[in-house]
């Protein structure tokens, strides 16, 4: 039996975090591709520390839907899982490689297959173009855009820019948008002035952020000149210093994220069958007729 | 058929019946419901005999099926390889297939109750025992129990009321609601039948709050699920109070693993780091108001089980609770962070003067909000020390332009 559980963050205060993570393990459970599908929190229930005993399966896929290797992927997240003997090594990372480490859970004692976090997977390229199709409701937005990856920065976590540098280079070389820029909340080149970085006339904006909260709809927002108080709200696009700003909101909102969690989970040796190409199928952007 | 009552019920609980089939011979006994037997249950018997050795029975309450062995073991029934052989404490007698659905038939309480539990709940163990639990398998009859499952059995789980039923063809059905709508039309009620539609039940209270932790005492109701089966029972259930039935089950089992509040602060790292320099090994009295202020059970329906340690109980009652808290929940860790600083401030002594009521009023001031009663303090009702225009009153005399009570500021260099 074969079980996927997947592990966010969730909050004490904001109803939409674990949205998100209820939506793609739905998504994941309509492919029939597991026998079972969990979730767990750090700050909601059932928590880090309880969500193994809930599972049922002997072959379990624990995918964290966090953005970067760091402290919560490093070393909250198999602390409170209880992985014996897990040390980063296991991962043998340099910040963006992660792919799984299988350990015993003691909490179950059994063995889990504990995977990389989604944010780092070649396949959240995907997710953040997707993202930018999302916004514009055009399949094939691209020529006569700029395409803005935002993420916090390196004050909190090293890799978290190693992350957005990735997929913004990915991005580039794939010659779809005019240009392509990796910009931060905490570090040049900063978000704040996002019109001076770009020359297109239109830019959207795709922050790499699992859920909407404090970060995607009060700061950014009111950083980037879309609002001068988030209360107002803001257009999309939204016009600032001449420059057109498709905001796409957090990245981790988008249906195609069930994607990358499964390929996690295949990565790490589960048996899909047809899901990965139901996902794609099912989260697709509708073709402008 | 009669309608038990209840006493009879007990009645018949506490001479149990040994072939199931009883009541035909009592008349005190419950009266067990007509039960027809599902070709899935018939089924799903003849492919565990056939998974079998010959002459290694099913069992069933009061008897057992198995296939036969053809005389060539006489410590086992016999009956032709292709024969099945029932034994009910009385003679093994051989007979066909079709010899066997008509047996089976006759009791088909006791084999539907054998396939809701092995085939249809199945093995995992935390939602076999809740499931098991619903309807005291464990300690009742299959004619006791089907008898009150015909009436309905109630269950409370949290703010849950659960009743569970039998249909005619020995399937158990559920229905899960608000215990504050027990007795409610279903039709009165938004139905659902989806488990993970329970989620969004349980995101706001009827205020339309976030509710940040699951077993606080705020699930909102006007809902039903009326007709869940066994599995979807145990996944609402979960969804609702998640991980209390996996806890319930562990401690039932005599191994709830207990996490005590030094451990878990121990444990916490990063801006929860902090925490564990609240114990400064001066006693545990900040521990008891911590489970004072979150865990009793007006806050929380979880049974708190952790202490402040393993060798020092805390001085704070745990609760009552169906199901246990096994260490110190995000939540409290959360709040320990923001005690924790806000205790390492000295206490100084201000000087200000109240009058006898208007002390009694910042009393009754701080138990409003600590109860949670302030939405019921009626808007002219002066009498209460809580009413807004009292406190508005209160204010208005007290606090200066700084908002300062009895003009004296806080920090003494601000004067």
């Amino acid at each position: 039996m074969q079980s996927l559980v997947i592990v966010a963050h969730g909050s004490h205060l904001n109803p939409e975090s674990s949205a998100p993570t209820y939506d793609h393990a739905d998504t994941i459970r309509a492919t029939g591709a597991f026998d079972e599908v969990r979730t767990g929190f750090w700050k909601e229930e059932p928590h880090f520390r309880e969500v193994l005993r809930t599972v049922e399966g002997d072959e379990v896929y624990v995918v964290p839907l966090f953005i970067s290797e760091g402290y919560f992927t490093e070393q909250v997240i198999p602390r409170e899982l209880r992985l014996a003997g897990w040390d980063v090594s296991e991962w043998d990372s340099d910040g963006l490689s992660a792919d799984q480490a299988t350990l015993v859970a003691e909490d179950i004692d059994r063995e889990v297959h504990y995977c990389g976090p989604v944010g780092t997977h070649r396949a959240m390229t995907d997710v953040i173009v997707r993202r930018a199709e999302s916004v514009t409701n055009d399949a094939d937005v691209g020529e006569g855009f700029g395409l803005a990856v935002v993420g916090h920065g390196t004050e909190r976590n090293e890799n978290s820019a190693k992350a957005i540098e990735y997929h913004a280079d990915r991005i580039a070389e794939r010659d779809r948008f005019d240009e392509v820029k990796a910009l931060y909340m905490d570090e040049d080149p900063e978000v704040d002035d996002l019109p001076e970085h770009f020359e297109s006339d239109d830019v959207v904006l795709v922050p790499l952020f699992i859920a909407d909260g404090y970060h995607t709809q009060e700061d950014i927002p009111e950083d980037v000149g879309l609002c001068e108080d988030h209360t107002e709200g803001y257009d999309v696009p939204e016009t600032v210093d001449g420059t057109r700003i498709w905001y796409a909101g957090a990245v981790g909102t988008e249906p195609l994220m069930a994607d990358v969690v499964l390929e996690r989970a295949a990565d790490a040796g589960a048996d899909l069958g047809t899901a990965l190409d139901d996902v794609r199928e099912t989260t697709r952007v509708a073709t402008g007729d | 058929m009669s309608d038990p009552t209840p006493a009879e019920t007990d009645a018949a609980a506490a001479e149990p019946a040994d072939d199931g089939d009883a009541s035909a011979d009592d008349p005190d006994a419950p009266a067990v419901p007509e039960i027809e037997l599902p070709s899935e249950a018939f089924d799903a018997v003849l492919d565990a005999l056939a998974d079998r050795e010959p002459g290694k029975p099913v069992r069933f309450e009061g008897f057992s099926v198995a296939r036969g062995t053809e005389g060539t073991d006489e410590d086992l029934p016999a009956g032709g390889a292709d024969e099945y052989v029932l034994a009910d404490g009385d003679r093994p007698t051989g007979m066909t297939e079709g010899d066997l659905h008509e047996a089976l038939a006759e009791r088909a309480a006791a084999v539907t109750d054998w396939y809701v539990f092995e085939r249809v709940v199945g093995e995992f163990g935390p939602r076999r025992a809740f499931l098991r639990w619903i309807e005291d398998a464990d300690g009742e009859t299959v004619a006791t129990r089907y008898a009150a499952l015909a009436e309905g059995i109630e269950r409370a789980w949290g703010e849950l009321r659960v009743t569970a039923r039998v249909t005619d063809r020995g399937e158990r059905r559920y229905d899960v609601r608000h215990v504050d709508d027990a007795g409610v039309l279903v039709d009165d009620l938004d139905v659902y039948d989806d488990p993970l539609d329970a989620r969004g039940l349980v995101t706001f209270d009827e205020k339309g709050r976030y509710r940040p932790l699951k077993t606080a005492l705020s699930l909102a109701g006007g809902w039903v699920f009326p007709d869940l089966s066994p599995r979807d029972l145990y996944e609402t259930v979960e969804t609702i109070y998640p991980a209390t039935v996996a806890n319930w089950h562990r401690e039932r089992e005599g191994d709830l693993d207990v996490t005590h509040w030094r451990e878990t602060m121990e444990r916490q790292s990063g801006i929860y780091g902090v925490v564990k320099t609240w114990d400064r090994g001066e006693g545990y009295e900040h521990v008891n108001w911590v489970a004072e202020a979150c865990c009793d059970d007006s806050q929380c329906l979880k049974r708190r089980e952790w202490q402040y340690d393993d060798e020092t109980d805390l001085d704070v009652d745990g609760g009552d609770g169906v199901f246990p808290c096994r260490e110190p929940c995000s939540v409290v860790v959360s709040a320990a962070r923001k005690w924790t600083r806000l205790e390492s401030e000295q206490p100084r002594t201000y000087e200000f003067d109240l009058t006898p009521s208007e002390k009694e009023q910042v009393e009754a001031i701080i138990d409003a909000v600590a109860d949670g009663r302030t939405d019921e303090i009626r808007e002219a009702d002066a009498k209460e020390g809580a009413n807004r225009y009292r406190t508005r009153f209160l204010r208005a005399k007290l606090f200066d332009e700084d908002g300062n009570l009895g003009g004296v500021p806080t920090e003494p260099d601000e004067e």
